[in-house]
């Protein structure tokens, strides 16, 4: 493939080392000016240098080295196009529906919860994250796939690993979405506890979508862009009625509720949202939700370059000493995982073989699509950094510290932030509770709430107006709420289709997803399966963020090395050991980063299991701590540490197991003397006869 | 730069659809007619309705 790689021009050469003197003199600035705030556009400008350089020469790397795509060779979107999954589209086409699949609330929460160690660290792990780790992780799945009939993930994991492996890896997969949906749903949780205003607008959102659904069904089919709009219009009315609701004395009650009550009201609305038919409810929900995520994405974009906000957060805190408020542990390995969107996610391995490489018209264009679609994440992951790092210091960590830390008053709050060297005062605190709309900010968890005062902030800057912080931050509390319940809808209906296909390995009857009984039972079991960590995220002593967000990390992460496994092994099976490293070093990278992570979870000061005992010992003293108030709960907080546990080992036991059979898929295929991949055969793109397959 | 502009409000359509799973309803008639021309054509209402169910048939899930 080496005739495609023309030498360039002088110009072009010119202009690429112009690039990489104005990256390295921006990331220059963010890495070493202390003392002073630096401005966010140095970051901005960092990045984007970043980007483009890890764009044009590292994914050219792997895309002429290593996966060695081939113009000339028909895509299965070509050889199978049956103009429904199979469509040869092009390709900004393409790149906005996998940019719209993989952009999720991930990459919006990570960072924020990142930033207690300063922006330094977080930046500096999205940027060479998702160069050499995220985008490699996407694009070569991608390319593997693309060989391979646009087959999922775990097929590919079947074919090329073995079947137990495939097997393992799916279970792992069944195990993380039920924790990802358990805390997603617990960042809606914190958003909305005891506060009326935010409730009664996703509340709203629910017979808005039922309009949206019947409108859609039976008045006009099909046209998305109207009912949208529609949509977005309601959702804006309910967003500035909110406000009417909070300050009424008689409906704000209704609408007042604390963590528990909430988590119960969600897994009632997620089983209900994905039994019920999804044109009613899921869909129009999704449709909304997809583009008012794309608008509002672009509008922190505008807004973060418009204002050009000053950071107010050091580069690096004293919390890469692991004692953190927001969450515990060292900076290695628990930056890694915390940020886990953003720099690499395991998930986009998924979406990577799924709908996308049924749709790329032609294998030269699964850069851009592949690697520039997650370096464009990699970008909103820094916007949500910039949005944390630019709120005074004391307000984010009295947003994201637990009470069981601050207390429950401004007073105390304020007192204990800045005796850790954050100096803020209750009134500051107090003041900007009050711009927002809300009666408290304290121990607001989980990223949304904090995203959502710093985009208030800034596109209060840019629309300046009486009251309209808090329509602002309103609407960015609707906006992550709103997608997350779409996730959390989609993915409990895809968890009841995977129990369901488990239960029918030993019932058959259970496995028919049109009947009642089977449908009944998977999405109670799958409700039941995250809904047992959403409630116990909600009766937390450190609030839930702070105990599950880890474990999200590590799964997630966890799917990301096997991911990278795959592409290892594969590299190795045809024959292009000169590239191991490409793969290679990131997944052993992040098996490294979850097996510690995994193990300071395990044993140690900030373990589950010591967790779990200075619980069990306090009982035995005849103690409740705090936030339990009888002995059931204390035996409560107790079990779920000990879950969390279980859970946390039989992570580190799946990538154990993982890597010991890519080891020894590695091994085999080091001895053979020849490729043993798996790879369609080759069809040339003009002699392919399309649709011969429809 | 009429014609140009329609282009680009078409893909823009496209895209739009195609991130909520619906994918170009004209792309699969001329496919149909194409490969197929026994087949009778849907009206877009039905392909509409096809797809929206496609979608949550389970598979692939959402991005965290």
């Amino acid at each position: 493939m080496s005739s495609v790689t023309a030498p360039p021009s002088p110009a072009a050469k010119i202009l690429w080392a112009a690039i990489a003197v104005v990256g390295a003199w921006c990331l220059g600035v963010v890495a070493l000016r202390r003392g002073e705030p630096i401005n966010a556009i140095w970051v901005v400008a960092a990045s984007i240098a970043v980007f483009m350089i890890g764009y044009r020469f590292y994914g050219r790397l792997i895309e002429h080295g290593v996966l060695r795509m081939d113009p000339t060779r028909a895509p299965p979107a070509v050889l199978r196009n049956d103009g429904l999954d199979y469509v040869p589209t092009d390709k900004w086409v393409v790149f906005g529906h996998h940019f719209a699949a993989i952009a999720g609330a991930g990459p919006l929460v990570g960072p924020v919860l990142a930033a207690q160690m300063g922006y330094l660290p977080g930046t500096l792990w999205i940027l060479f994250g998702v160069v050499f780790a995220g985008a490699v992780q996407d694009f070569m799945i991608l390319g593997l796939s693309l060989r391979r009939d646009g087959r999922s993930l775990g097929h590919m994991l079947r074919e090329e690993l073995g079947p137990v492996p495939g097997v393992v890896a799916m279970f792992g997969v069944l195990v993380l979405m039920m924790i990802v949906l358990a805390v997603l749903a617990l960042v809606v949780v914190k958003a909305l506890t005891h506060s009326p205003w935010g409730t009664f607008t996703v509340a709203c959102t629910i017979p808005i979508a039922l309009l949206m659904g019947l409108y859609l069904r039976y008045l006009r089919p099909g046209r998305i862009l109207e009912v949208s709009i529609i949509g977005l219009v309601l959702l804006l009315l309910s967003i500035a009625y909110g406000a009417r609701v909070a300050a009424s004395p008689t409906l704000g009650p209704l609408f007042d509720f604390d963590a528990k009550v909430l988590a119960w009201l969600l897994i009632a609305y997620g089983f209900c949202a994905s039994v019920l038919p999804v044109w009613l409810l899921l869909a129009p929900r999704d449709y909304l939700s997809t583009f008012l995520k794309i608008g509002t994405i672009a509008l922190l974009a505008l807004a973060i370059f418009l204002v050009a906000p000053p950071l107010q957060m050091p580069a690096v805190t004293r919390f890469i000493d692991g004692s953190g408020p927001v969450f515990q542990g060292n900076l290695f390995p628990f930056l890694f995982i915390t940020i886990a969107c953003g720099a690499v996610s395991g998930w986009h391995s998924i979406i990577a073989s799924g709908t996308t490489p049924k749709l790329l018209a032609n294998e030269g264009q699964a850069r851009l699509i592949g690697y520039g679609g997650m370096l464009m994440e990699a970008f909103v992951a820094i916007m949500a950094l910039i949005a944390a790092c630019s709120l005074h210091p004391g307000v984010y960590f009295a947003m994201n510290s637990p009470g069981a830390l601050i207390g429950n008053t401004v007073e105390s709050a304020a007192t204990a932030i800045s005796q850790w060297g954050f100096v803020v005062t209750p009134g500051e605190l107090q003041q900007t509770a009050q711009n927002i709309g809300e009666h408290s900010i304290l121990s607001r968890a989980g990223g949304a709430p904090t995203l959502a005062v710093g985009m208030a902030q800034l596109l209060h800057s840019v629309i300046p107006g009486e009251g309209m912080m808090a329509f602002w931050y309103h609407y960015a509390i609707l906006f992550e709420a709103l997608f997350i319940l779409t996730t959390v809808d989609a993915g409990t209906r895809v968890g009841r289709f995977m129990i369901q296909e488990i239960a029918g390995l030993i019932h058959k009857p259970l496995q028919a997803t049109e009947s009642w009984t089977g449908n009944l039972l998977a999405t109670a079991i799958c409700v039941g399966l995250w809904g047992y960590f959403l409630y116990q995220g909600a009766v937390d002593p450190l609030g839930g963020i702070n105990t599950l967000w880890p474990l999200f990390g590590i799964a997630n992460q966890m799917l990301a090395a096997i991911a990278l496994m795959l592409a290892t092994v594969v590299t190795v099976k045809l024959k292009r050991t000169r590239y191991l490293w490409v793969p290679g070093i990131p997944a052993a990278w992040l098996v490294i980063c979850t097996l510690a992570a995994g193990w300071a979870k395990l044993s140690g000061p900030i373990s589950f299991t010591a967790a779990a005992r200075k619980y069990a010992d306090a009982m035995q003293a005849g103690q409740w701590l705090a936030p339990a108030k009888s002995a059931a709960e204390m035996q409560r907080i107790v079990t779920n540490n000990y879950v969390d546990a279980a859970l946390t080992a039989l992570f580190m036991l799946l990538i154990v197991v993982m890597l010991a059979f890519a080891l020894r898929a590695i091994a085999a295929a080091w001895r053979s003397d020849r490729p043993t991949a798996r790879e369609e055969p080759y069809v040339a793109l003009n002699g392919a006869t399309q649709g011969q397959h429809a | 730069m009429k014609a140009a502009l329609q282009a680009a409000w078409r893909r823009a359509v496209q895209t739009a659809r195609l991130c909520c799973g619906v994918p170009d309803y004209d792309g699969y008639v001329q496919h149909l007619r194409t490969h197929h021309p026994e087949r009778r054509v849907p009206s877009y209402a039905e392909f509409f309705r096809e797809r929206q169910a496609a979608r949550y048939r389970g598979g692939g899930g959402r991005c965290c």
